[in-house]
């Protein structure tokens, strides 16, 4: 680690300002920025922690749209969003471990953006927004490819609204290291159709699998999309955790276990 | 029957107080007054030239004291090497120098090139950053068959290949073996690859060196499985300090694994640096280090043959390996795939003949060395590999094979050098049979097939050489070094009793069981024992814990100064009843006359021994303490047979572990739950080699998996409640508790029992698979569905 000073605000006004700086950076959970600062592989000058801030911290229902601030742990919302959108709720709790979820928020993870996060999935399946200090971003305009989002330099995320699906849930086929996502995949269920997304497969990051969504939008079944073949032209990650044709298979397969968890 | 605290009690371990309460004394936990702190820095490529190291700026910056080169090291001696093999043609292996920094060229990711020492961590790590390093990068060898070309980019330029040795054994035997294999009715074939893994135990290493400049002696504060062996080479062979004048103290230590045996650069930099600089030297390893330094482990690549006659008798088995050593050779590396792997290839069969070849690579990847089994996982995991698929082929039961060529009498003489003293591996397999259910198994795959997985079962038997090792015979193997174990006895004039062990607790429970073991003994109480360890200032020569020695050898010792300490008591006692001393009993802590009621309690007979005032002082000295050295007169052989249960799901690769059966020999048992515990532990370590762990280089030498990012450990949710029992069994018949030894059967046991167990539910399921290379991932499992 380098040295850094640290400003911890209490207001979203305050932490924008303070984000003003050269240099600064947010701190969310610290989950990913913490070891990223321990290998010094990166060198703010100044974090701004937005753990002090409440208004960030909150899940509430708002008519058919499920609203999380974006300082929320990934704990919280796998206790609070249980009722109203309990795909959501389970996503989060198989993030990383007690310690991680307890610490890790949902606004970090967006920002962040990793191609194996689950969270990602989840918004843009959902086709939620996320807000900023300063704008809202619809969520297929916020993945811009892995670790690259639609946010700005200083721009806080501030809240993510969900429209809650009538049925929806989250698979995941855990990395064996990391338990990060090697393949997962998100269907959500609209009076209007199916959005599927898919994350951890792709170089490109997190992305919408549309052939399954129209298979599935004409029929919400396992069936509809058995022996669909994965996604073309979306290129596919092969490392020592599996080859691209084996990613490309498990996107099949967790897409027809989320439709049967959805029920 | 077993007391609370004697011989076979399950006694709560006394040391977890400590530990789980947070007032344990790691090395980490030694804060010197005035300590400095050592950065290194390391070589981000695999191989290179080193054209120069500017320390110019760094030396400039705030906190520096100094920035040590391999320059520094030049007249000074390199990391030795413990054990000399000797080649099929006569000639020694090659030993290339292994400098404490890297010298001419750097030969491995993570070599440590600079150690830079400033006032704090932070000055260490910001200096190493200002420093110039001019490395011309060469290409990396890492592949162990491309190696050996003609032609290949050389690890060590002054050697003329990168073969360390090429090893036969036994080497009078291969005509014959050949022979065998030609006639055999049948020859079953397999290549494997077993694994590389990375130890990490969950303390990594740390080093403090100390120099008291009033007395001219050196102080090393390390992590370490044998504080007395770093004692000896660190002072002997590299930086010239007599024994007397150096003392090595490893306290509580988390974790080993065969990992913290070793003498490494960072002890000797750090003892180095401390004298050079007046000053106490700190480092502590980050696990991204530990990646790349820590002696990584395993790493073969492997083709057996196994010849059977028309009656599926075993008639020969012959064995060609490439074992990976790494950029430099290990404090033992050159033992791990030669003597603690030749002479396991008889496993638990009655095999006439016997010949294994093993060439050993040099490559620019981290020194491979012992680990938990060492050579012995490797040997068993080709064996009962190749027999299971010996079965298969031929259509027989993989039990019955197994059965068939049990040897069944006891001392039996392996045709691999080494003499089985005891052991019964039908009762073993009797009563595996019982308790793994193998009735209930079908029903079993029944209800896995309503899930849609495939079920399968794997059995196992193994063999073991524990309890290491009589001293005169591995001289002649090519060790530099002597096995024995040593304990000093004292007992104190109010009656508590230290033993001051060389065996070394990283995690074991010495504390325990030793204790355990004495109170039986003596009938003392178990909390007037206490065991002392980890200080060469306070302990008697020994050479530490590792291959599952402790209580074999260690323990050994520690009864055999118990009697002399028992014995001597005697007399003191006879003198103070006025009887013969063949008269004296010891029971319950007392000394009493045969047949008399005349006693004299432990404590009385203490104090006299140290208040001598109605003593035979013309006859005996006063005092009560005793040492005692114990070489043993043969290894011992642990035994066991196992069975695992795994679930494959077809449609993603995913093997999960269902059930895991063992029965294990380990001839007398000290501590029932602690013996649970060290098999617990095996075991998922061999499952986490067989299902999880892999440290993979890519082609230019960079570890992929340097992290736990990619490196999968074994977590909880990745074993079952595991079935263990090690009840029964054949005590050794040559050291004085008939025990051979627990601590490695689990990581020696559970690699072959999965990887059976996946090619028995692929094969269910219709898949022509009869081998999947650990570990056996999802995606290689997928893979070999595909065909
Ligand atoms: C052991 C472990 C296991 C994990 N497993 C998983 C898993 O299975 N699935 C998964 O999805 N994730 C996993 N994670 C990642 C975890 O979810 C992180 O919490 C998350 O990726 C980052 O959130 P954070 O709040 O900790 O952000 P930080 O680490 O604090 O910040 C990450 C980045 O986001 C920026 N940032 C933080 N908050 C905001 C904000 N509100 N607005 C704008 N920018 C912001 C920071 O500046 C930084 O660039 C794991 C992490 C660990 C350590």
């Amino acid at each position: 680690m380098y040295g850094f000073e640290i400003e911890r605000p209490t207001s979203v006004a305050d932490a924008v300002a303070a984000l003003g700086a050269d240099e600064a950076q947010a701190l969310g959970g610290g989950q990913t920025l913490i070891p990223t600062l321990k290998q010094r592989l990166a060198m703010p000058s100044k974090l701004v922690a937005l753990s002090g801030i409440a208004e960030l911290r909150y899940v509430r229902r708002e008519g058919d749209v499920l609203k999380i601030g974006g300082g929320t742990t990934h704990g919280t919302v796998a206790r609070e969003a249980a009722g109203n959108f309990p795909g959501l709720a389970a996503l989060a709790a198989k993030i990383g471990d007690p310690a991680v979820r307890n610490r890790g928020t949902i606004g970090g993870s967006l920002a962040n953006n990793d191609p194996s996060a689950c969270y990602p999935a989840a918004a843009l399946a959902c086709g939620a927004t996320i807000v900023t200090n300063s704008r809202e971003i619809a969520a297929d305009d916020y993945f811009q490819g892995m670790f690259t989002t639609a946010l700005e330099e200083g721009e806080i995320v501030t809240e993510v609204r969900f429209p809650i699906p009538e049925k929806a849930a989250y698979t995941k086929f855990e990395q064996p290291a990391s338990r990060f996502a090697l393949v997962g995949v998100f269907v959500a269920k609209y009076a209007d159709g199916v959005r599927v997304a898919v994350t951890g497969a792709s170089n490109d990051g997190v992305f919408r699998w549309s052939a399954a969504e129209e298979a599935l939008s004409g029929s919400f079944s396992a069936d509809a999309v058995a022996g669909l073949a994965a996604p073309d032209g979306s290129d596919m990650i092969s490392d020592l955790h599996g080859s691209g044709a084996y990613r490309a298979h498990l996107v099949g397969v967790m897409t027809k276990r989320a439709v049967v968890a959805a029920g | 029957m077993p007391k609370d605290n004697g011989i076979g009690a399950s006694t709560k371990r006394r040391e977890d107080v400590r530990f789980l309460t947070g007032t344990g004394n790691y090395t980490d936990d030694i804060n010197l007054y005035g300590q400095a702190y050592v950065h290194f820095l390391r070589s981000d490529v695999a191989h290179g030239r080193i054209n120069g190291i500017d320390t110019a700026a760094a030396e400039a910056m705030p906190g520096v004291l100094r920035i040590f080169t391999g320059a520094d090291f030049e007249a000074l001696g390199g990391l030795p090497c413990g054990w000399q093999v000797t080649d099929r043609f006569g000639q020694p292996m090659k030993e290339p120098k292994h400098p404490v920094l890297a010298h001419g060229k750097v030969r491995h990711v993570g070599d440590p090139i600079c150690a830079v020492v400033a006032e704090t961590l932070d000055q260490a790590r910001d200096a190493a950053e200002a420093i110039v390093l001019d490395i011309e990068e060469l290409p990396a060898v890492v592949d162990m068959r491309k190696a050996l070309e003609e032609g290949a980019t050389l690890v060590h330029d002054d050697l003329t290949d990168n073969l360390c040795y090429d090893w036969g054994f036994v080497e009078e035997n291969k005509e014959a073996v050949d022979e065998a294999i030609r006639n055999a009715a049948h020859v079953t074939t397999l290549e494997l690859i077993n694994n590389r893994l990375v130890p990490n135990p969950m303390e990594p290493r740390v080093a403090v060196g100390d120099f008291n400049a009033a007395s001219g002696d050196s102080t090393l504060y390390t992590t370490s499985q044998n504080p007395h062996v770093i004692r000896l080479l660190m002072g002997a062979f590299v930086l010239g300090i007599p024994e007397h004048k150096l003392r090595v103290v490893a306290p509580d230590v988390g974790g080993g694994f065969g990992s913290k045996i070793y003498h490494y650069a960072e002890e000797a930099l750090c003892t180095f640096a401390a004298k050079a600089l007046r000053r106490p030297v700190k480092w502590t390893s980050t696990r991204s280090e530990a990646f790349m330094s820590d002696a990584h482990a395993r790493d073969h690549v492997t083709k057996i043959e196994l010849a059977l006659d028309a009656d599926h008798k075993f008639t020969a088995v012959r064995t060609s390996t490439l074992a990976n050593m790494g950029a430099y050779l290990s404090t033992f590396a050159p033992s791990i795939p030669t003597w603690l792997h030749g002479t396991l290839m008889a496993g638990n069969y009655t095999t006439p003949l016997v010949y294994c070849n093993v060439r050993a690579v040099f490559t620019n990847t981290v020194p491979v060395d012992a680990y938990r089994g060492a050579g012995r996982p490797e040997a068993t995991y080709q064996l009962e590999r190749v027999i299971d698929k010996a079965a298969r082929e031929l259509g027989v039961d993989p039990i019955e094979i197994r059965r068939k060529n049990f040897v069944t009498e006891f001392p039996y003489q392996t045709p691999v050098a080494v003499e089985y003293d005891s052991g019964d591996f039908h009762r073993l397999m009797d009563k595996l049979e019982a308790r793994a259910d193998f009735a209930g198994f079908a029903a079993r795959r029944e209800e896995s097939k309503k899930k849609g997985l495939l079920r399968g079962l794997g059995i196992n038997c193994f063999i073991e050489a524990c309890g290491i090792a009589p001293s005169n015979l591995v001289g002649q193997l090519g060790a530099r070094a002597g096995l024995y174990e040593s304990a000093t006895v004292r007992v104190n004039a109010t009656g508590g009793l230290v033993v001051m062990t060389g065996s070394h607790s990283h995690g074991q429970g010495h504390e325990t069981v030793f204790p355990q073991v004495i109170a039986e003994m003596t009938g003392l109480d178990a909390n007037m024992i206490e065991i002392s360890h980890g200080d060469t200032a306070n302990t008697p020569m020994g050479m530490g814990t590792y291959g599952s020695r402790s209580i074999a050898v260690g323990g050994s010792a520690m009864v055999r100064a118990t009697e002399k300490i028992i014995n001597k008591m005697k007399k003191i006692a006879a003198h103070l009843m006025e009887a013969a001393e063949s008269d004296i009993e010891l029971r319950d802590g007392t000394f009493s006359v045969a047949g008399t009621d005349k006693s004299v309690a432990w404590g009385d007979v203490t104090l006299a021994a140290y208040v001598p005032h109605n003593y035979p002082l013309e006859d005996i000295e006063p005092g009560l303490e005793e040492t005692a050295f114990y070489d043993p007169a043969n290894f011992t052989y642990p035994a066991g047979a196992y069975a695992c249960e795994v679930e494959v799901d077809p449609e993603t690769g995913r093997v999960t572990i269902a059930r895991f059966t063992t029965a294990d020999d380990f001839g007398n048992v000290m501590n029932p739950m602690i013996v649970d515990g060290q098999v617990h532990g095996g075991l998922a370590q061999g499952i986490g080699q067989a299902l999880l762990e892999n440290a993979s280089y890519d082609e230019n030498g960079q570890l992929l998996s340097a992290s736990y990012m990619d490196y999968a450990m074994p977590r909880a949710d990745d074993v079952p409640f595991f079935s263990v029992d090690h009840s029964n069994g054949t005590p050794c018949t040559h050291n004085p508790l008939g025990v051979k030894g627990c601590g490695e059967a689990g990581a020696i046991g559970s690699t072959p029992t999965v990887v059976n167990a996946v090619v028995d539910a692929l094969q269910s399921g219709g898949y022509k698979v009869d081998h999947v290379d650990m570990p056996v991932t999802p995606s290689r499992v997928w893979a070999a569905m595909q065909g």
